[in-house]
């Protein structure tokens, strides 16, 4: 079967082999519930809790700052608004740039008598000192900033707006489900900077779809978002998902183990597709910031965006335009819009993230494949015109 | 829950289960513990005239931990005067099973079974 | 014969050979996201997903629309139970009704309602686990916006008046929760029938995988919900998030399944619980708890008198059972749900639930029955309470030294 090149990774990534041979027994054969106290429950609560050794070890995390949720959606929300629960209504500051699981839930903070501050953003997409300086001074109980953008792949300093925020007394969260796997990540070192809480999710880094953790620091204090049986050490209900999680596990320590190699392939493979977006004649977004190694973020004028995804899948490439999670809406990307790109253009964007299947072969058909359909849509928008 | 391999062996194998005769004025018997609370024991000694245990018997409704918890005092209590009983600890019988936490409350009821059956023991001879 | 023989199906199910083939290559070679619009891996993705949304709706008589993906049971009650008190608490009140033999992923989030500022009945069962209509009724008042009851009780296995329950509801204008977390598979379920507004599903109850639940909103007359978990929109905004495209399709293949072979199963089923509970009966001082009519196939809950329920799950460890019910076991207190039901503290010690399921054989029962007898003799020979019990002495008169 024709199976078209994948470059979307940052949407979701296929299973590691190795996760996958992990996970295999506990979907074949008997799994026990891992609250159960018989033999199977017990095997289910063991191997949930090597996972959550082999998770917190990939990040320099300790196992009991690590919890399970069923997604990196889960774990945001679980965060901004658990932490927010145990704290009296204050200001919380998130990035414009954040995932919607982060905006919407400190959105939703308001309700509850919160002030929400969207921080800006330059034009390269890096939240911009001035705002981020004049937000502390407020005196923030919250702050959620992501360590890497899933559309731009701009990579925040995370530990420097930490280590600035110290003295505030905030909770400081990070997203870094789009940088694990792609930047080392340790959350010890984080931690000592300053940062409270990180999510990670298992589909972005060769797990499979349904397992997520929130690492926390103990001294925050969470309320449940989901209630019932005391799961989770209380802050997360619901009957383990065993087979995820210790693929989970596995994925993790893949993908801490690799990093390094994995980023320099990944470098050069994104090199190598920038030069060739650049020839053809792509702006390429958010160049001047530091960003993650797999990802490149583009728009040809004059060319729609979704149109063009349309036609590259047909031409055998899977690309993005827009995040997937809100592919749905036709509204140019709110990250775009928030580093100052016109919306015409931003309506342009597409993504292209590489993962480890990825060679340089299959970059070199895509940009020839590219080249080709720009310059049919071109000459199109050109007589049309 | 994981027990400890002495509680699986007490557990499996416990000394001493049994009864003395409770009207026999040689006998202490101690019973402690509720059944809403999910432990009873039962502990009997038998003493001799120089005071000292000559025989333990034992009964336990309970969990693993409370079970071994009593087969093991029988075997401490034999041999020991009555007093050199009551010096027995929770605390050592908890290490010596190597109680979890959660079972402590077993070796505090083993303990208390020992204090029950003595005194007992006390009462038919007056003291 | 595999030791120990697992007879604890209401805790989980092995996932069903079929249903883990179905799921492996949304693992492997279709693991698009299906919230990906712009490429086939999505396509694929996003269309497993849309009929094992059918295969949920068939199986419980819904709009494949009228679902929603959550993560399991546990969030789905979350969602419900949250969700809808929140949206209506304006319109209808703040007073919400459940029972007390709910799963603790009901009472937990009513307990947290209660905290909000609503206030919450916990109805009593009558000694059979059922709920009494007459109190049912009673319960309601014209603040109440919500009542919550579990289909199938996950220790005793009853089953719950829905269809009556619903009625008493729908009159007085309450939306109706329904917990079927252990009902799909084992009763029929017909939401076209049933007047329940949100019905909470689990697939690894029903031999599909763990992780993965869904929650029916009823459309006609629509239901409402604040959503509990805020993102990306997905689930038409009720429920933010990545679906988990392999445990998805799992859970509609496995309810496909289910739709398909329920009665044979429950049939099937049925007779080896009865050669169990039969085996079982001729024990002296051994008590069934819970209706034995009104119950799903596969559930025994039996408490043997004068046998700690501990020291018996250690006795009889070539059997998966549990004693209490699965998410509390580590626990010392005895279980809620049978003290609902008036057992005493001594009789709900000794309980120790078996369910049967799809794999179980007759000769996993004869063990079991086999096994039972000598273990149960040999704990009561160790066990004070049968002395007494045997020298006729009430237990209820002795003056127990509480510790």
């Amino acid at each position: 079967m024709f199976q078209p090149v994948y470059l979307d990774h940052n949407a979701t990534t296929p299973l590691a082999p190795a996760a996958l041979a992990a996970m295999l027994p506990w979907l074949d054969g008997l799994c026990g519930n891992a609250s159960s106290r018989h033999e199977y429950g017990r095997r289910a609560r063991q191997a949930v809790d090597e996972a959550r050794q082999r998770v917190a070890a990939a990040v320099g995390a300790h196992p009991t700052e690590v919890l399970f949720t069923s997604g990196g959606s889960e774990a945001n929300n679980l965060f901004i608004k658990g932490a927010a629960a145990s704290l009296r209504p204050g200001l919380v500051g998130v990035s414009a740039v954040e995932h919607p699981c982060v905006l919407k839930p400190a959105a939703q903070l308001q309700r509850l008598g919160w002030q929400l501050h969207t921080l800006t953003v330059d034009a390269a997409g890096r939240v911009e000192t001035d705002d981020y300086a004049a937000l502390l001074a407020q005196r923030p109980g919250l702050l959620s900033v992501m360590l890497a953008n899933n559309e731009t792949g701009v990579v925040q300093d995370v530990a420097a707006l930490a280590e600035a925020a110290r003295g505030s007394g905030a909770w400081f969260h990070s997203d870094a489900v789009q940088a694990f796997g792609k930047l080392p990540l340790d959350f010890r070192a984080l931690n000592a900077a300053g940062v409270h809480a990180l999510t990670l999710s298992a589909h972005k880094i060769g797990g499979p779809k349904g397992a997520a953790a929130l690492l926390v620091d103990k001294r925050v204090e969470l309320q449940p978002q989901i209630a019932g049986g005391g799961h989770e050490r209380g802050l997360r209900s619901g009957t383990e998902n065993v087979a995820a999680i210790v693929a989970f596990g596995v994925a993790a320590e893949l993908a801490a183990a690799g990093v390094a190699e994995r980023a320099q392939r990944m470098r050069q493979l994104k090199n190598r597709l920038e030069s060739g977006l650049t020839v053809i004649g792509a702006r390429i977004f958010a160049v001047d910031a530091p960003r993650l190694p797999n990802t490149s973020y583009f728009a040809f004028a004059d060319i729609d965006g979704e149109t063009l995804v349309g036609k590259l899948d047909r031409e055998g490439f899977a690309v993005a335009s827009g995040a997937a999670c809100s592919s749905a809406n036709p509204e140019p990307s709110h990250v775009l819009r928030a580093m100052g790109v016109a919306p015409e253009i931003a309506r342009g964007a597409v993504r292209v993230s590489l993962g480890e299947g990825n060679d340089e072969h299959e970059v070199e058909q895509f940009i020839n494949a590219l080249r080709a359909t720009v310059g049919r849509l071109q000459g199109l928008t050109a007589m049309t015109v | 829950m994981s027990y400890s391999v002495k509680v699986i062996d007490h557990y499996e194998n416990p000394r001493n289960v049994g009864s003395l005769d409770k009207d026999d004025s040689n006998v202490g018997t101690g019973m402690v513990g509720a059944p809403a609370c999910g432990d009873v024991m039962k502990l009997q000694i038998k003493v001799n005239k120089a005071g000292v245990i000559e025989d333990a018997k034992f009964k336990t409704y309970g969990c693993g931990s409370a079970i071994a918890s009593s087969s093991l005092v029988t075997e401490w209590v034999k041999g020991k005067t009555v007093d050199q009983a009551l010096e027995i600890k929770n605390t050592e019988i908890a290490e010596e099973l190597a109680l979890p936490p959660v079972k402590i409350h077993c070796s505090i009821l083993a303990e208390d079974a020992i204090k029950a059956a003595v005194a007992d023991y006390k009462k038919k001879h007056g003291e | 014969m595999k030791l120990p023989i697992y007879l604890d199906y209401s805790a989980t199910t092995p996932v069903d050979p079929r249903v883990a083939e179905k799921m492996i290559p949304f693992l492997f070679e279709n693991f698009g996201n299906p919230a990906s619009r712009s490429h086939s891996f999505g396509w694929v993705a996003e269309a497993a997903v849309e009929e094992a949304r059918e295969q949920v709706a068939a199986l419980v008589g819904a709009d494949p629309k009228e679902i929603v993906w959550t993560s399991g049971a546990t969030e789905s009650n979350n969602l419900a139970i949250k969700g809808a008190a929140n949206f209506y608490a304006g319109t209808k009140g703040k007073h919400i009704i459940t029972v007390k033999t709910e799963h603790k992923a009901v009472l937990d989030t009513v307990r947290e309602m209660e905290r909000q500022g609503f206030e919450a009945t916990y109805l009593d069962v009558q000694e059979n686990g059922l709920l009494d209509l007459e109190v049912f009724k009673a319960a309601i008042r014209p603040d109440t916006v919500l009542a919550s009851v579990m289909f199938v009780n996950n220790e005793v296995g009853v089953i719950q008046p829905i269809a009556e329950l619903g009625e008493i509801c729908r009159e007085k204008g309450v939306i109706f929760h329904v917990d079927a977390a252990q009902a799909t598979g084992k009763v029929d379920i017909d939401l076209s029938k049933l007047k329940v507004d949100l019905m909470s599903f689990s697939a690894h109850k029903t031999y599909g995988p763990k992780g993965i639940g869904a929650l029916y909103v009823r459309r006609k007359p629509r239901i409402r919900l604040e959503a509990q978990m805020h993102g990306g929109g997905h689930e038409r905004g009720f429920r933010s998030g990545t679906l988990a495209t392999h445990q998805i399709v799992g859970m509609g293949e496995a309810f496909r399944i289910a739709r398909e072979e329920m009665i044979e199963e429950n049939n099937r089923v049925k007779a080896l619980r009865d050669k169990l509970l039969k085996g079982l009966q001729d024990i002296e001082a051994t008590f069934v708890n819970g209706d034995l009519e009104h119950r799903v196939a596969h559930n025994l809950n039996i408490s043997f008198a004068y046998v700690e329920g501990e020291s018996m799950i250690m006795a009889i460890k070539d059997l998966a059972v549990s004693s209490g019910s699965a998410c509390t076991s580590a626990s010392l207190e005895p279980s809620y749900v049978l003290r609902a039901l008036g057992r005493d503290d001594e009789l709900a010690h000794s309980s120790i639930r078996f369910s049967i399921g799809r794999f179980t054989t007759e000769e996993e029962i004869d063990y079991a029955v086999k096994l039972l007898h000598a273990k149960i003799q040999k704990l009561r020979d160790l066990s004070p309470l049968w002395d007494m019990y045997k020298e006729g002495i009430d237990l209820n008169t002795v003056q127990w030294a509480a510790h």
